[in-house]
């Protein structure tokens, strides 16, 4: 039940209730899902599903960061001087 | 897929690990809060690549264990009812009440049906307008926003014949519960991200400074968590305590401002019973006096529902991290997937079954 995925908006529209919905795409397979809690996603961008909801969009910068990190763990370790975090 | 590939690979994952070897210099026991998180570790046998001196306690977040057997009991009360159309997530259509479970009082003749989303409960409703449908809502802080959407969209289509059995819970009383336990050796925490993608992590600050605890919230994939003890553990060696934030992709401190709005019109906080752990004042939701009349327990007659647990099930210890899954005497054989007495067997997010499925 807590295992929310990411996906990517592929359609937004609203309902007879005036509530935002759309489609989500996960790695190609289509499902529609509530997009009333993240009122400024665009489509495209990726939100983590949950339910039938998309509980947040996903911030494609900060998901950039851990590589970086990883990038310089990694030229450290080279070097002999891996130093955790 | 995206977002998820990249962050199961080995090379990566490696890195971490002996990041995580090289700083650890004594024991240390930290909690990973959600089942999700424990599926990850166990499914992935991250549990196995981490020093053994690291012990990972699996916490009490599996929203199917935790719900009180009275409240299951009650659960198939309304089911069994002619007129009643009961519909819940997967899982708890599994889970043994005192007597029986949900999916054998569909194989005799209840309509019993699995939702993937409480919308769909609304749409049952809508579509037969003679029938009550119920809905049973379990779960954190991440299906609770679910529940109220649900419940908001009943209440603007003045649907009648729509109701839900409540059993949401809140994840930071039960860690203050955890913590105050005297026999407790929980020294961090990684909590669940989702549930900081709805509510944020503020509230974890209060939690961290009285119990002097690193709270690092933490993702769901095999590097998110190996990047979470990494810090849990840094924080530990360094003597720090406080929130820290890997998750960051996901979650900010002040979470979804949307969804807290929705929550609060319809929910309010209430002392909640937590299976195998007890009663933990302020820890988790009932409907508001606004929505009262889509409460399950008001509109069905429920009295006199006395519940039995299991003398052999020691999921209590399970939730509260006392003991492993394997070291239940009915691990195995008397309880499995197919056959569970307990709910940590049935659920995908439960420690027994994350245990049974990987073979530990
Ligand atoms: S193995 Fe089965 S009986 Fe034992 S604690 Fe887990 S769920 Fe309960």
């Amino acid at each position: 039940m807590c295992l929310g995925i990411p996906g990517k908006v592929t359609h937004i529209e609203h309902d007879p209730l005036g509530m935002m919905m759309g489609k989500v795409s996960f790695g190609g397979i289509a499902r529609e899902v509530c997009l009333a809690y993240v009122p400024d996603v665009q489509v495209g961008e990726y939100v983590i599903v949950h339910a039938g909801f998309a509980l947040n969009k996903v911030d494609e910068q900060e998901a950039m960061e851990v590589f970086d990190l990883l990038r310089q763990m990694g030229e450290m370790s080279e070097t002999g001087e891996l130093c955790g975090t | 897929m995206r977002y998820i590939d990249e962050y199961r690979r080995e090379a990566d994952a490696q890195k971490f690990v002996q990041a995580i070897h090289q700083r650890v210099t004594r024991p240390w026991a930290m909690m990973e809060i959600c089942g999700g998180q424990t599926h990850t570790l166990i499914k992935f046998g991250l549990d196995q690549l981490l020093p053994p001196s690291l012990t990972l306690i699996h916490g009490p977040g599996c929203p199917v264990c935790v719900t009180p057997l009275e409240l299951i009991d009650k659960a198939l009360l309304i089911a069994r009812r002619p007129e009643v159309l009961f519909t819940s997530f997967g899982d708890m259509l599994r889970v043994p009440g005192s007597t029986t479970d949900l999916l054998s009082i569909k194989a005799q003749g209840g309509d019993v049906r699995m939702v993937y989303s409480p919308l769909d409960a609304v749409k049952l409703a809508q579509k037969h307008p003679d029938r009550q449908v119920v809905f049973f809502a379990v779960g954190f802080e991440t299906t609770a926003p679910t529940t109220a959407m649900a419940l908001w969209q009943a209440q603007h289509l003045g649907l009648t014949n729509f109701s839900v059995l409540c059993s949401h819970v809140l994840v930071p009383p039960a860690m203050e519960a955890l913590l105050s336990a005297p026999e407790t050796t929980i020294q961090g925490f990684l909590a669940a991200g989702h549930v900081c993608a709805v509510m944020g992590y503020h509230e974890y600050e209060p939690v961290a400074e009285t119990y002097r605890v690193p709270i690092v919230v933490t993702g769901f994939e095999p590097l998110d968590l190996l990047q979470g003890i990494a810090m849990t553990v840094e924080a530990l060696e360094a003597g720090r305590w406080g929130v820290e934030n890997q998750y960051r992709r996901a979650v900010c401190r002040e979470g979804n401002l949307p969804a807290q709005q929705t929550m609060q019109q319809v929910f309010e906080v209430c002392d909640r019973q937590w299976r195998g752990i007890g009663l933990i004042p302020r820890s988790g939701y009932r409907l508001r006096a606004a929505f009262a009349h889509f409460d399950a327990e008001w509109r069905f007659d429920l009295g006199g529902v006395t519940a039995q647990e299991s003398p052999i099930c020691i999921a209590g210890d399970i939730l509260r991290g006392a003991k492993k899954p394997h070291q239940c005497r009915a691990f195995g054989t008397r309880c499995t997937p197919e056959h569970p007495l307990g709910a940590p067997m049935v659920s995908s997010e439960g420690a027994c079954a994350a245990y049974h499925n990987y073979g530990r």
